[in-house]
């Protein structure tokens, strides 16, 4: 592999491609979309070109605040609950033979391969009061009649979680397969237990991956607009189900529009602010 | 040998057989290619099934025109996939099932082609609430079919049929109801004020409005759902997870007729009753298949077969139509309906769904 920098044109020809991609599918219609919440919405019809701050003043309200916060504060406690279990899981995973991983990670694959709507009814089938989980305890002795544990907001996060820790996994595993086993021994022989061992010296280590993973998962749950309309109350729903309902059913693009870009400027902000800390708080 | 020399030659074209006869199949514009042809948005699921087994067969048997059938989404969200598509000179579908709101936006930007209703021989027999116009006079859309939202109820937790849509108010139904979550799709509005404030006649200001969502935000803690899909809630009052709320008469009565415990019930405020038009897209260049394909689905026979197969309720006069007066009441109901006030949705759109998102959401 060549390190050096590129010396002429034709140095570039391999990143071309993808370069090419990246204008025509993400950064034409990233532009289009800001284009289009700049213009005027015509009420009763489409909209039309024109050069407006309206949508984005509408946005300005106490109600959509308090959609934006719930919306953040939601990605934010399933980044947190897909580390709290991915990253012990992941941990172990590492330490299992390498047919055991390789079936592991399948069985995760596989479940990249559901879709959203799936998902969602599948978890909507199983919290629910005729034929749900609870029957099962009822049978077993354990509750006195079945409930309904949907919709709520424990099944829009349990959604949300299942649907964001294969990823949460595929992300950690690389960094966790190159972890030097001799940090783990060496804390060991300075006699750390294994959990403290794992707190004191892996987590500190894999401080970064852990952030990245952070990241990536709360971006991710921050899009879903499926699983809080299956899984939650009207008060579960997310900014983006609400971008859906303006683009979609009441054909203001305009407005949906500018709500997506409010989205994507307040999750840059977070992720720069994050990357912030990890420089200041990572001193090397 | 000879017999291997055989083998691989049949096998050789037989593979060729097949392949060819794949990509034909995955391009059916070629197998009909010298044919007259029309792209027909219907709304999918059950609805463009019952078009696909029982009406477009005919209508193509008839006429050499081939029908070739898109599923549409229920709401607004073909309007807006239309719309784009004909600022961009194409058309998804030529012609389209709309419902009354999608019908009126497509209106305000002159979405739909006019219909010439000289060409359609039984235009004298449609209601006249069915037929769309612009301001003008040229006509937009021919009423294609009707329907009513009924408030329907899972027989097994409710042995009685409801008989008004103020039991949905009642507080021993805490949990029990699902109901459309947009104001432009549910018109709860109109139900309300019909229930509790003697018509839709208190929906004139934007102050009896908000006192017809304070009397509606009474029944919120009996709201078990709110839901945008329609394939969510049904299989919820089969199952009698959620045993009430607000359906399609049309697709309850095929549930009931499958054998799952589920009613419709037309309550004595009456059923909500909207409706679908044809319309063209201004896109469109088969304008004449079009009109060949609104004259035949306003024919009284075609419109009686919906009614029998699809459920809907017809758009032409009563008496041109040979149902029997058992088959009419299956789809319809003498009861005076709940008619929405579809003027609301276009001219007081924003100011509406903030206050009913802000509602339901709150």
């Amino acid at each position: 592999m060549r390190r050096t920098a590129p010396q002429n044109p034709t140095d570039y020809l391999p990143i071309t491609f993808p370069t090419l991609m990246l204008g025509v599918f993400f950064v034409i219609p990233f532009g289009l979309m800001v284009m289009v919440s700049f213009f005027k919405r015509v009420q009763g019809g489409f909209y039309e070109p024109s050069f407006t701050l309206a949508n984005y003043a509408r946005f300005l309200s106490p109600f959509f605040a308090e959609m934006l916060v719930f919306s953040l504060g939601l990605a934010a406690l399933v980044s947190i609950c897909c580390l709290c279990l991915g990253v012990p899981f992941t941990y172990r995973l590492t330490r299992l033979s390498r047919r055991a991983q390789v079936l592991w990670l399948i069985g995760l694959l596989g479940v990249l391969s559901l879709s959203e709507v799936i998902i969602g009814f599948a978890w909507s089938t199983l919290l629910s009061r005729t034929a749900g989980l609870s029957n099962l305890f009822v049978w077993l002795g354990l509750m006195d009649k079945p409930v309904a544990w949907t919709p709520s907001f424990a099944a829009v996060l349990t959604g949300l979680v299942y649907q964001a820790f294969p990823y949460t996994v595929l992300v950690l595993y690389p960094a966790f397969s190159r972890l030097d086993p001799s940090l783990m021994e060496a804390a060991r022989t300075l006699g750390a237990s294994p959990v403290r061992g794992f707190l004191n010296v892996v987590l500190p280590a894999m401080r970064k991956t852990l952030l990245a993973t952070f990241i990536i998962v709360f971006i991710f749950a921050l899009g879903a607009y499926l699983l809080p309309q299956i899984l939650g109350r009207p008060q579960h729903w997310t900014l983006s189900v609400l971008v859906t309902d303006q683009a979609i059913y009441q054909s203001n693009m305009p407005f949906a529009a500018a709500m997506a870009v409010f989205l994507v400027f307040a999750s840059l902000v977070l992720v720069a602010i994050s990357g912030q800390i990890n420089r200041r708080g990572g001193g090397s | 040998m000879t017999k291997d020399n055989r083998s691989t030659f049949s096998r050789r074209s037989f593979l060729a057989a097949s392949t060819a006869g794949v990509s034909m199949l995955a391009m059916p514009s070629v197998l009909r290619a010298q044919d007259r042809s029309i792209k027909v948005g219907v709304y999918g699921g059950y609805f463009k099934d019952s078009f696909d087994k029982h009406i477009f067969p005919k209508f193509t048997e008839e006429t050499g025109i081939a029908v070739e059938s898109v599923a549409e989404p229920t709401g607004e969200a073909w309007l807006v996939q239309l719309e784009q598509a004909a600022r961009a000179g194409a058309a998804p579908a030529d012609l389209s099932m709309m419902s009354q709101v999608a019908m009126l936006k497509g209106q305000s930007t002159e979405l739909w082609a006019p219909i010439d209703m000289s060409k359609i021989t039984n235009a004298g027999d449609v209601l006249p609430q069915f037929l769309n116009k612009y301001p003008d006079g040229r006509v937009a859309g021919v009423g294609a079919v009707a329907w009513y939202i009924n408030l329907v109820s899972n027989t097994e937790a409710y042995p009685e049929a409801p008989e008004s849509w103020a039991l949905m108010w009642d507080p021993a139904n805490e949990g029990k109801l699902g109901l459309l979550a947009l104001v432009s799709n549910s018109f709860l509005l109109e139900v309300t004020a019909k229930t509790f404030f003697g018509g839709t006649g208190i929906l004139d200001t934007e102050e009896g409005i908000l006192k017809v969502m304070d009397k509606l935000a009474e029944l919120k803690p009996n709201v078990q759902l709110w839901y945008r899909d329609e394939a969510q809630f049904e299989q919820a009052l089969k199952s009698g997870e959620i045993p009430m709320g607000q359906y399609y008469h049309d697709v309850t009565g095929l549930a009931a007729a499958d054998g799952f415990p589920v009613r419709s019930t037309f309550p004595k405020e009456g059923g909500i009753l909207d409706s679908g038009c044809w319309a063209l897209s201004r896109a469109s260049d088969k304008v004449d298949e079009a009109h060949v394909f609104i004259d035949f689905m306003t024919r009284p026979e075609m419109q009686s077969l919906m009614s029998l197969k699809v459920g809907t309720a017809p758009t032409l006069k009563r008496d041109v139509l040979a149902l029997t007066d058992e088959e009419f009441a299956s789809v319809s109901s003498s009861i005076d309906p709940i008619v929405p006030r579809y003027d609301l949705y276009t001219s007081k759109a924003d100011w509406l769904n903030q206050k009913w998102t802000e509602l339901i959401v709150g």
